[in-house]
């Protein structure tokens, strides 16, 4: 008798020895490689340390990389990226990538062929979700489990029930996976996933680059997802050309598998979206959100940082000035795509706008530095999460939208439409 | 395992930046971050916060970021158990690991009130109200997990389990 299953299923089910699984099993799942950054990683290796680990299960598949506050914004985070590189030498970790070499974590492990289709991967980082849109399981975890996974390879799972996420139609001018992610949001809300799979599937989607494809899925842990995941096509297969070093597997899910939910998305009825303060699930179509100055505008994070999302806000910056009201804070998401940002002129086109261009890092996305606000500031990012005091004090403010509206709106000094800056062929 | 304590009550989806904001993440000293427990949801809380005290939110508890300073900062301050209608999944892993535990109870979040004294019994999953003298009941916590925090947390455990085994052999 067949079993049944959704790509998760599969995925989780074989790295298990399992024929096949069932939600709310427990498994002990082999990993193909674990993750830590700047922040987890000191407290994963003491864990590492405590439970008297002496090496690592794999020196290719442990994957450290010093980004949230690399380059060292003071003398503690100094420690904390010393004690992760110490640890990587003695370790003789295979990708140890200090700065220079460096991204935002969820940005370069693909662009480095490191995660591939039909993996299971952990990070300690709640944005480890962004591989599913690879067709690869991957979730995010605390640094205990990760000093613990870094040891042995493997770590217990619950096999999550799956949501059914179908986008059809064409997508409207502008419109972006974080447009899809951020609509989705608001229709289920900050714990609408909360435990369960998020698998993204329909016509829409298959329309979609990879970089958007990221975006969607890294953006799952905001419905309280667990894991996001696409089922690999063209579109992945071109992009992991010439950047696998390994093998990889390509799981679809059944015909016939089972969903908790299936919720369908007419795309075509999805225009710019904007979350507003202070929760992801705030989002309201670009058009209503009304008059909101700005202080600030931020593109780039594990969720927007990407090449096509810089070409996107070139496109609306080229040969304008941003307001003289705002600042604008552009972060390429790794050293290569600031290189092929160079190369394109993207980055002359930044800075004759009056943007400023920050090498990468996680920064103010998490409030860390490179653009922390102050009392009564409001920001529009692309990053992923609009939470009460994320980009610095508390009485201030966080709007979340795609890379075409932050561009756009950087240069009106107010939240707008695209359409608004830019005038389009039709 | 049981706890006694005075109540702290919070909303829905408390994000573990509210937990622990990033800003004291250049570090990961317990005590330390212990200092700014909820400080941009409630000022005055880190130096109010009693040993044993018990943390009473709504849904979603601990949503947002997989930092596990955010249940270590609640454990470090003094705060015995956090009870809420749910919790978000990478918090309610880690809490567990570090030897926080965590109780969801529908209906506990809703009629508990702020400054109630609550005895909380973890084996039984009962929450008995001592100001309103009401019992509550909360999802059972699996053994292996109540194992998991009375030995303290994961690294306890792995090494109490490693001990054992070298004792067998």
């Amino acid at each position: 008798m067949t079993h049944p299953m959704t790509l998760t299923e599969k995925l989780l089910a074989s790295h298990s020895r399992r024929k096949w699984v069932s939600p709310g099993e427990i498994l002990k799942v082999r990993l193909d490689l674990v993750l830590a950054n700047d922040i987890t990683a000191p407290l994963a290796i003491q864990a590492f340390k405590e439970i008297g680990a002496k090496r690592v299960f794999h020196r290719d598949r442990v994957v450290l990389v010093p980004d949230h506050f690399a380059p060292a914004k003071d003398i503690p985070s100094a420690e904390q990226c010393k004690t992760m590189r110490e640890f990587a030498k003695v370790q003789r970790l295979t990708h140890y990538y200090e700065i220079g070499q460096c991204g935002i974590e969820h940005v370069l492990l693909p662009e480095k062929g490191l995660v591939l289709p039909g993996e299971v991967v952990i990070g300690a980082d709640s944005h480890t979700c962004t591989y599913g849109a690879l067709g690869a399981f991957s979730t995010g975890v605390g640094s205990t489990e990760l000093g613990a996974a870094m040891a042995t390879g493997e770590i217990w799972l619950r096999v999550p029930e799956t949501i059914k996420f179908v986008y059809y139609g064409k997508l409207q001018p502008w419109v972006s996976g974080k447009d899809l992610i951020l609509a989705t949001i608001g229709a289920i809300g900050v714990d609408g996933a909360l435990y369960r799979a998020m698998e993204f599937s329909g016509e829409a989607i298959r329309q979609l680059s990879m970089a958007s494809r990221f975006t969607m899925s890294n953006m799952v842990i905001e419905a309280g997802g667990k894991n996001g995941v696409m089922e690999p096509d063209e579109v992945t297969l071109q992009f992991i050309k010439g950047r696998a070093q390994r093998s990889y597997r390509i799981f679809r899910s059944d015909p016939n598998a089972r969903y908790e939910q299936v919720l369908e998305f007419d795309v075509s009825k999805i225009y710019p979206q904007v979350a507003l303060p202070h929760l992801p699930s705030n989002v309201k179509d670009v058009r209503e959100v009304g008059k909101v100055e700005i202080d600030q505008v931020v593109i780039g994070s594990c969720t927007n940082g990407h090449l096509e999302d810089l070409r996107i806000a070139a496109k609306i910056l080229k040969g304008k000035k941003i307001a003289s009201t705002l600042r604008l804070i552009i972060i390429p998401a790794t050293q290569d795509i600031y290189r092929q940002a160079l190369k394109e002129g993207l980055i002359e086109v930044f800075l004759s706008s009056g943007a400023v261009v920050s090498p990468p890092t996680c920064g103010p996305c998490l409030g860390g530095y490179m653009g922390i606000l102050a009392a009564g500031e409001r920001a529009l990012a692309t990053t992923n999460r609009n939470f009460r005091g994320r980009m610095g004090h508390p009485e201030s403010e966080i709007y979340l939208s795609g890379p075409a509206v932050a561009a756009a709106s950087a240069v009106k000094g107010r939240i707008c439409h695209p359409d608004e800056v830019i005038k389009r062929k039709t | 395992m049981k706890f006694e304590g005075r109540v702290w009550k919070f909303g829905s989806d408390v994000d573990t930046d509210a937990i622990i904001p990033a800003r004291y993440l250049n570090q990961s000293d317990p005590k330390e971050l212990a200092k700014h427990v909820m400080e941009d949801e409630r000022p005055s809380f880190p130096k109010e916060v009693k040993r044993g005290d018990i943390l009473l939110a709504g849904k979603n508890f601990g949503c947002g970021s997989s930092r596990e300073h955010a249940p270590l900062a609640l454990k470090a301050a003094g705060i015995s158990c956090v009870i809420a209608k749910s919790f978000a999944r990478i918090f309610f892993r880690n809490a567990f690991n570090i030897g926080l535990p965590l109780l969801e109870s529908p209906e506990a979040s809703e009629v508990i009130e702020e400054g109630d004294r609550i005895r909380v019994d973890l084996s039984r999953g009962e929450i008995y109200d001592l100001t309103k003298k009401r019992r509550f009941l909360s999802k059972p916590i699996p053994p292996f997990m109540q194992e998991l925090l009375r030995d303290g947390g994961l690294i306890p455990h792995l090494r109490k389990k490693m001990a054992k085994r070298k004792k067998i052999e």
